[in-house]
């Protein structure tokens, strides 16, 4: 049974389609891409499987339980976190606050409010893992809006991971990342534990099949091709309306 | 990974310990009942109108909520203590003073789904229409609340009947100055919290929070109940210690001075509206005296000024100063651990 299922999602903004009859099952544990030319509607999918906006006909399943109705808080809190293509920062907070405050809440702590974050050892012992694992360490007293870019894009995906999802959304994890905080980046994504599956819209090719162990393909809305990486980069109509022929050649 | 994890606690620990200044700040305020006790009329009023800054600031600053209408949970309460002490159904001040503010905050949880939604206009003409409405409410109801004349007749028993209120307010300033502080702390733990934390990263940004689990709404309408019981709280005062409640605890002049004096003093650090009551107080003292009918004059260009300096953040427009500030006394006081607690909350 596929961890996450979209059936017949739709979402119409007046008389524009921006995703239609998006069906789309993502397994336990996998590598899953979402790929397709601008304005296809990768993000309207993500806010859509978020909860951030409202499908206007179809379901979402995540673990057998439809969370269709159900607001983005509540999504997170059944085991469904995502990023954001455009930072969406807590940029007085530093990065310690941060995932701090993200681990508290998943921890209950979040109605507190007589003892101080620091006071609880779960909390404490949490963020310190996250921190070290997306490289955070070295800036995590810095505020947070004067963070290096590729150590911000960290953060966003720290941010996520730090509610402990079974299911992780990636919108453009690599987006506007200069070349020399790429590798990191890149690193950390790949070095994301195997139990979280994670579903990824990305445009650079490369991250996308290094990583990807499915891809779905979305153009005008809708779902196009669906497959493993090789059946996908040899679909004519994929490289119709998507990928260059050189790319097809290099794998 | 050990000094990691000490420095990560360590951290998220201190910014809610208490700093220098600040016990400097306290220290100095109870030592007022020894060393002013011909102002203690004037403390007393101001210590009022700190705790109800205080109240704005916890919305305000803490929780981006922006009001005109904090008045209303300061009238309701003031009239609630009133009357109660009047017809002699509470008689003891501090059980009227928690019922007071208990008051106040239930209709804050009430009136709070109002103001959820909306832009900071929309919340702005909410507030202002509640206060006026109450406003309205009390002169209607002239029988109850003594209309344009105050209500009349209370008399306010001695404190767990021991401490009587007496005429040059010392009483009254040592009651107001401890609730001002109990309610303080109260406020400092709720802002370092989780919970606290929690409303400064959604006031930054609410789509993330809700994105991190954060049932925002239910956190803001919990921030606007215990503003509204601070501000209730802070309005019963005024009675108790005046033994009369008017029509203009609800004005909208109230409200608007509030914002004033939080704009002086600066928010989100918990002090402005402290430091912003004294500035204020002192100023209408002093400047009165010498003009008394134009001393608002001083204040408006004060504001104008404050709001020029501070441009986008007016609350934040003395933040260089306090940052200035903890350096100095960081420098003087060379303790270098406890001192990054020292830094005022930046935000």
């Amino acid at each position: 049974m596929p961890i996450l299922e979209t059936i017949g999602l739709e979402k119409r903004f007046g008389g524009i389609i921006a995703a239609q009859d998006v069906t789309l099952a993502v397994e336990k544990g996998a590598r899953h891409a979402l790929i397709g030319p601008n304005g296809a509607g990768k993000t309207t999918v993500i806010n859509l499987l978020s909860g951030v906006l409202k499908p206007t006909a179809g379901r979402i399943v995540l673990e057998g339980r439809d969370i269709t109705s159900l607001e983005p808080h509540e999504r997170v809190r059944l085991g469904m976190a995502r990023t954001f293509q455009i930072n969406q920062l807590f940029l007085d907070l530093t990065p310690l606050e941060t995932i701090g405050l993200a681990v508290a809440e998943r921890l209950g702590a979040g109605v507190d409010w007589w003892r101080p974050v620091g006071s609880r050892s779960a909390v404490t012992d949490e963020v310190v893992e996250i921190v070290e694992r997306f490289h955070l360490a070295d800036v995590m007293h810095e505020r947070t809006a004067i963070l290096p870019y590729g150590k911000q894009r960290l953060l966003e995906i720290a941010l996520a991971f730090a509610c402990r999802p079974h299911v992780l959304l990636l919108d453009e994890p690599a987006a506007g990342v200069p070349e020399a905080e790429r590798h990191e980046l890149l690193a950390t994504i790949a070095a994301l534990p195997a139990e979280v599956t994670v579903l990824l819209i990305e445009h650079d090719m490369d991250l996308v099949f290094s990583f990807a162990d499915r891809i779905s393909v979305l153009v005008n809305g809708g779902l196009f091709v669906d497959g493993a990486p090789e059946e996908v980069a040899r679909d004519p109509r994929v490289k119709a309306v998507y990928l260059g022929e050189e790319l097809v050649e290099r794998i | 990974m050990a000094p990691l994890a000490d420095d990560v606690a360590g951290y998220l620990k201190r910014r809610a310990r208490w700093s220098a200044v600040e016990i400097a700040f306290w220290v100095f305020a109870f030592a007022t009942i020894w060393l002013l006790p011909s102002k203690h009329l004037i403390l007393t009023e101001t210590a009022i109108l700190a705790l109800f800054a205080l109240s704005l600031d916890l919305i305000l600053g803490y929780a981006g909520i922006i009001s005109l209408g904090q008045a209303a949970f300061f009238g309701v309460a003031g009239y609630f203590s009133g009357l109660v002490a009047k017809y002699g159904i509470i008689n003891e001040p501090v059980v009227a003073l928690l019922c007071s503010g208990l008051v106040a905050a239930a209709l804050g949880f009430v009136t709070s789904f109002l103001v959820l939604r909306g832009s900071d206009l929309t919340r702005l003409m909410v507030t202002l229409g509640i206060s006026l409405m109450l406003g309205e409410l009390a002169n209607r109801y002239s029988n109850i609340t003594g209309g344009a004349d105050g209500l009349q007749g209370v008399t306010i028993a001695p404190i767990f009947g021991k401490f009587q209120f007496d005429l040059y307010g010392h009483t009254g300033y040592v009651y107001c100055l401890t609730v001002l502080f109990i309610c303080f702390v109260i406020a400092r733990r709720i802002v370092y919290s989780p919970f606290g934390l929690s409303l400064r990263a959604v006031k930054g940004n609410a789509l993330r929070g809700d994105a991190i689990g954060i049932p925002v709404k239910w956190r803001l309408v919990a921030m606007y109940t215990v503003s509204a019981g601070f501000a209730g709280i802070a309005g019963a005062l005024l009675t108790q210690t005046t033994a009369f409640c008017s029509l203009d605890v609800l004005s909208l002049n109230r409200s608007a001075d509030l914002l004033l004096v939080l704009i002086i003093g600066g928010t989100g650090y918990l002090y402005g509206g402290l430091i912003g009551a004294v500035i204020y107080k002192f100023m209408q003292d002093w400047i009165s005296t010498m003009t008394p009918q134009y001393w608002q004059f001083w204040i408006g260009l004060i504001l104008v000024v404050i709001v020029l300096v501070g441009r986008e953040r007016i609350g934040a427009w003395n933040e260089g100063v306090r940052a200035a500030l903890a350096r100095l006394v960081a420098h003087l006081v060379a303790r270098p651990a406890v001192l990054g607690s020292a830094a005022p909350d930046r935000n």
